[in-house]
C-alpha cells in the first residue's frame, strides 16, 4: 500500500472553553483532493494550522509521508513540503507580486543584495509550467482576488509544497473564477500534489473531492466519496441532523412599489465612484435580490440606502417620498430594517448587553424612554420578550452580546430589526459566517416577512442565497446594474457570467 | 516616497538657502553665503537625519518610536560622561591627542549602546508586553529627562569635574574638500559624514536586502511574514533595537561632535523634529533625509540672518519647517503613508 502523503492520528486541540479538535483522525493520499467540510466552528481551520504549525496540538500525531514530524512553526511546516493558502491572504499589499513569494525564502547575490531576477524568472517558470498567469513585477494591491489567489498559490510552489491545504478558497470567487480554481487544482494533482480542500459549501465538495471528510464539533463524523453521498446526506453529516436545504415559498405576490432607485451615483473613501448609476425597484411583498462577487459597490450601494453614506447623484424613493441624503433616523422611521453587512462593526454595540442592542433604534421612543429618561425596565421586558421570540441562545438577556456566537448575534439583530413596522427590509450577506441552522432560521424569517408584505432587499454573494430567495435577481458589476432576470428564469452559468461582468449580446429582447 | 514630494523638498531646501543669498548678497560674497550656508545645514541636520534614520527602522518593522528624543538625550550624556572619565583615567588632568581619541572612541561606543540599550527597552515594553508604544515612548523620554538632569546635577555640580577631551575631528575627504571655494562644504565632522554613509546603506538595506524586505513585511502585515516563517518578535528587536542605537549616535553628536559639554534638556526637541522629518520624509531614508536639511537649512538661515540683521525677528524663520510639514502632511504634495501594522502589537493566535 502507497504511504499517505499526511497523516493525522488522535489530533486533539483545547483551546479555553472549548474543544476544537476531538481525536481526529485524517488521511491525505497521494494526489487526491480531500475535502474537509464542516460548519464554522466545526474546527477545520484550527485543524489546518496545526499541520501548519500555527498552533500546536495538545495530543495526537502528524506523519508526512509515513514518518512522524513534529511541527512547530510554518518553518517546519514548509520544510516537509506543507504549503497553506488561507483564507483570508496572507499577502502584503503594498509589495509586489515577487516580493510576496519570495519573502523568508529569498536568493541573494554577492552574500547579501536581494536577487529579485533569478526570483522572478523561477515564477514565471512556476506559472507557466502550472498553467497560473501570474505577473511576478506588479503590485499585489493592484490584483483582483483570483489572481491573488493564485499568487498564494505560487508561494506555496515556489517552497515546493507537495500537500497544499486551501482554507475556503471559493469564498472570495465568481462561479467562473471557481471553475479556473478547479482546473487548476486538477492540473496540480496531476503533477503529484496531494490537495486539502476546506469547505462548506456541498455542491463544490461533490463537483472536486475525491474523498470527503466531514467535523462536527471538532470531531470526524465520516469519510466518504463523492458517489456514495449527496448534498442532503453531507448536510445531515455537517449539521447532526436533517436539513431542509431549499426555502419553501410560494410565488411572490407583489404589490405597491416601496423603494425606487433612480440614476444612483456614489463614491467610495478613495472618491472613486462605486456605484455608477444604479437604477431598481422594490415592490411589497417581493425579494428582489442583489447578485454580485464582493466588491462591486454592494457596500455603498446599502450606505447610501440606509442614509450611512452620502449619494453624489441620483435619486431614492421610499414610499412615495425622496430620502436621498437623509440621516438614517427618518430613514428607519419611515419604516426601513437594516441588517447590515459586518454584524460586528455597524450592527452591535459589542460590550453593550443584548437588552441595550435590542433598543438601538428605538431607545428613545415609548417605552424605552420618558422624557429624557431611560425606562429599563421596559427594556429588560423587551429583551426577554424577544429573546423567546426569535429563539437567541443565551444565559441573560444581560449579558454582553459580544460574547454569543455568530448565529445568535445575527439573531439579536434580526430580532431587534423584525420587531418594528417596517415596510422595507434591506439585508446585506445576512448568513456570512453562519452555520446551517442559523441560515434557515433567517431564511425562513425572511420569506414570513415578504409574505406579510414587506419589501426585500437582499444583497448576498452567495449565489446559492439568491437563488433560493429571491423573487427576481440584479445582477452588480462594478457599481452598475448589469441586468435584472426573473428568478424563475435565472440560471447559475448565466448569473455567473454577469457577476463576471460579460453580458450576452442582446440578441432576442 | 513619491516623486513630488521629494522634489517639494528638495525645491524647500534650495529657496531657503537662495533667501540667505539673497539677504545677505549685500554685506558678503554670494558664492561665501551660498557654501557658508549648505555647510552649516549638513551640519545642523545631522541629528535630524539620524534621528529621522532611526525612526525608519523602528516603523517599517512596525513599532511607533517617539522616545528618539529621550534615546537621544540619555545618548548625550552618558556618551559625555563617559568621555570625560576615560579621558580621566588614562592621563589625569592632562588631554593628550591619545587620550582625546581613545576617550572620544569610548564615548561616541557607549553612546551608542545606552541607544540600543534604551531601544531594547522600548521594545521589550511594546513588543513584549504589549505596552501602547505611545505611552512606552513617553516613558523613555520622561524617564531620561529625569535621569540626565538629576545625575547631571550630582555629577557637575559638586567638586572636580573631569576635564572634556574636544569634540570629534573634521574628516577632510579627498579630492571633494580641495575643491576650491566649494571644498568647504565637504569639510566635515565624522558623525555628520557617517549620517551621510548611513542614509545611503539603510536605504540600501531596507530595499535590497532579504533582510529589508522582512522588516518591511513585518511592519505591514505581521501575520503574513508569520506564516512564511519569519520571526516578528526577533525582527522587531532587532530593529528597534538598531534605531536606538542610531538614535545614541544622534545624541553623541551633541556632546561629543557639536560642543564638548552637557546641558540638561540639550536635544531641545530635535528628536521630535526628526520624527516630523521622517513622516515628512514618507519613512524613506532619502526622503527622511531631505525633509531633515529642511528643518536644517531653516536652521542655518536662523543662525545666518542674526548676522545679516534683518528686521524680521528669528524665530520666524525658525518656524518654517514647521509650517511645511504641515502643509506636507496635509497630503497635497504627493501622498505617502505609513506602514499598515505600525504601532500595533502582533498577536499570536493559539499557540
Amino acid at each position: 500500500m502507497e504511504t499517505n502523503a499526511l497523516e493525522l492520528k488522535a489530533i486533539t486541540k483545547r483551546f479555553p472553553g472549548v474543544l476544537a479538535n476531538d481525536r481526529v483522525d485524517f488521511q491525505l493520499r497521494k494526489g487526491e483532493i480531500h475535502a474537509l467540510l464542516g460548519e464554522n466552528g466545526a474546527g477545520k481551520t484550527t485543524l489546518m494550522n496545526i499541520v501548519y504549525g500555527l498552533y500546536h496540538q495538545d495530543a495526537g500525531e502528524i506523519l508526512v509521508n509515513g514518518a512522524p514530524v513534529a511541527i512547530r512553526d510554518p518553518n517546519d511546516a514548509i520544510r516537509r513540503g506543507i504549503g497553506m493558502v488561507h483564507q483570508h491572504f496572507m499577502l502584503i499589499p503594498v509589495f509586489t507580486v515577487a516580493e510576496n513569494i519570495i519573502l523568508g525564502t529569498e536568493t541573494v547575490r554577492h552574500g547579501v543584495v536581494l536577487d529579485r531576477q533569478t526570483a522572478s524568472a523561477r515564477i514565471r517558470a512556476l506559472s507557466h509550467q502550472y498553467g497560473l498567469d501570474v505577473n511576478p513585477d506588479l503590485l499585489v494591491h493592484d490584483l483582483p482576488v483570483g489572481v491573488q489567489q493564485r499568487v498564494e498559490i505560487v508561494k506555496a510552489l515556489y517552497r515546493q509544497a507537495d500537500v497544499l491545504i486551501l482554507d475556503e478558497p471559493t469564498a472570495v470567487l465568481t462561479p467562473q473564477e471557481a471553475g479556473d480554481l478547479f482546473r487548476i487544482m486538477r492540473e496540480l494533482t496531476g503533477r503529484g500534489v496531494s490537495i486539502i480542500f476546506i469547505t462548506h459549501k456541498l455542491k463544490e465538495v461533490l463537483e472536486i473531492a475525491d474523498r470527503i471528510t466531514t467535523l462536527r464539533a471538532g470531531r470526524v463524523v465520516g469519510t466518504v466519496t463523492p458517489a456514495e453521498t449527496d448534498e442532503h446526506k453531507l448536510a445531515a453529516m455537517m449539521v447532526g441532523r436533517e436539513v431542509i436545504l431549499t426555502v419553501e415559498k410560494q410565488p411572490a405576490q407583489p404589490a405597491a412599489e416601496v423603494l425606487r432607485v433612480e440614476h444612483l451615483r456614489v463614491l467610495d473613501e478613495r472618491k472613486v465612484p462605486v456605484v455608477n448609476d444604479a437604477s431598481f425597484t422594490v415592490r411589497a411583498g417581493e425579494v428582489l435580490g442583489i447578485a454580485g462577487v464582493q466588491g462591486n459597490g454592494q457596500t455603498e450601494l446599502v450606505e447610501a440606502l440606509t442614509g450611512l453614506r452620502a449619494a453624489t447623484g441620483g435619486k431614492i424613493t421610499l414610499l412615495d417620498q425622496a430620502v436621498t441624503n437623509q440621516p438614517p433616523r427618518p430613514i428607519i422611521e419611515r419604516g426601513v430594517a437594516h441588517v447590515p453587512e459586518d454584524r460586528h462593526k455597524h450592527g452591535l454595540v459589542l460590550p453593550f448587553p443584548i437588552s441595550d442592542n435590542l433598543v438601538l433604534c428605538t431607545y428613545y421612543q415609548t417605552p424605552f424612554a420618558r422624557g429624557w429618561q431611560m425606562d429599563y425596565a421596559a427594556i429588560d421586558a423587551n429583551a426577554r420578550e424577544r429573546i423567546r421570540d426569535f429563539d437567541v441562545r443565551t444565559p441573560s438577556p444581560f449579558i454582553p452580546v459580544e460574547s454569543l456566537s455568530g448565529g445568535n448575534q445575527q439573531k439579536v439583530i434580526v430580532a431587534r430589526e423584525f420587531s418594528r413596522p417596517i415596510k422595507l427590509l434591506i439585508l446585506n450577506q445576512p448568513t456570512r459566517g453562519l452555520d446551517v441552522g442559523s441560515i434557515e432560521y433567517i431564511h425562513r424569517r425572511v420569506i414570513e416577512w415578504r409574505d406579510r408584505g414587506c419589501a426585500v432587499l437582499l444583497v448576498s454573494a452567495e449565489l446559492d442565497e439568491i437563488l433560493s430567495l429571491a423573487d427576481r435577481i440584479a445582477v452588480i458589476y462594478k457599481g452598475r446594474i448589469l441586468e435584472t432576470l426573473n428568478a424563475v428564469d435565472a440560471t447559475r452559468e448565466q448569473l455567473g457570467l454577469l457577476m463576471a461582468g460579460v453580458t450576452q449580446t442582446p440578441a432576442a429582447q | 516616497m513619491s516623486l513630488p514630494r521629494f522634489a517639494f523638498i528638495l525645491l524647500t531646501v534650495g529657496a531657503i538657502i537662495a533667501t540667505a543669498v539673497v539677504i545677505g548678497g549685500a554685506q558678503l560674497p554670494a558664492a561665501l553665503i551660498l557654501v557658508s550656508m549648505i555647510r552649516t545645514t549638513l551640519q545642523v541636520a545631522t541629528p535630524l537625519t539620524l534621528g529621522a534614520l532611526s525612526g525608519v527602522y523602528c516603523e517599517r518593522a512596525g513599532v511607533v518610536n517617539i522616545a528618539i528624543e529621550g534615546m537621544m538625550l540619555l545618548s548625550a550624556f552618558f556618551g559625555f560622561v563617559a568621555s570625560i572619565y576615560t579621558n580621566q583615567a588614562i592621563a589625569g588632568t592632562e588631554i593628550t591627542p591619545t587620550s582625546t581619541a581613545l576617550s572620544l572612541i569610548v564615548g561616541v561606543t557607549v553612546a551608542i549602546l545606552i541607544g540600543g540599550l534604551s531601544g531594547a527597552f522600548h521594545a521589550a515594553l511594546s513588543v513584549t508586553f504589549r505596552v501602547n508604544q505611545i505611552i512606552s515612548g513617553t516613558v523613555i523620554n520622561i524617564l531620561a529627562i529625569g535621569l540626565t538632569g538629576y545625575l547631571n546635577r550630582q555629577l557637575f555640580f559638586q567638586g572636580q569635574v573631569p576635564h572634556a577631551p574636544g569634540v570629534l575631528p573634521t574628516i577632510h575627504i579627498p579630492v571633494l574638500a580641495d575643491l576650491p571655494v566649494f571644498g568647504k562644504i565637504f569639510e566635515q565632522q565624522l558623525i555628520a559624514i557617517t549620517a551621510i554613509v548611513l542614509v545611503v546603506l539603510t536605504h540600501f538595506v531596507l530595499f535590497h536586502t532579504p533582510w529589508g524586505l522582512r522588516t518591511r513585511a513585518v511592519g505591514e502585515h505581521p501575520r503574513a511574514a508569520d506564516t512564511v516563517g519569519i520571526n516578528v518578535f526577533k525582527m522587531r528587536y532587532a530593529n528597534t533595537i538598531i534605531g536606538g542605537m542610531i538614535a545614541g549616535l544622534a545624541g553623541a553628536y551633541f556632546t561629543l561632535e557639536s560642543v564638548p559639554s552637557f546641558e540638561p534638556l540639550m536635544t531641545n526637541g530635535r528628536g521630535f523634529i526628526s520624527l516630523a522629518a521622517m513622516i515628512f520624509g514618507g519613512w524613506t531614508p532619502f526622503g527622511a533625509w531631505a525633509a531633515s536639511l529642511v528643518f536644517g537649512a531653516a536652521q542655518a538661515l536662523q543662525i545666518n540672518a542674526q548676522g545679516f540683521g534683518i528686521p524680521v525677528p528669528s524665530q520666524f524663520v525658525g518656524m518654517l519647517p514647521y509650517i511645511l510639514t504641515m502643509i506636507a502632511l496635509t497630503g497635497i504634495v504627493g501622498k505617502t503613508s505609513a506602514p499598515a501594522a505600525d504601532g500595533i502589537a502582533y498577536e499570536k493566535t493559539g499557540g
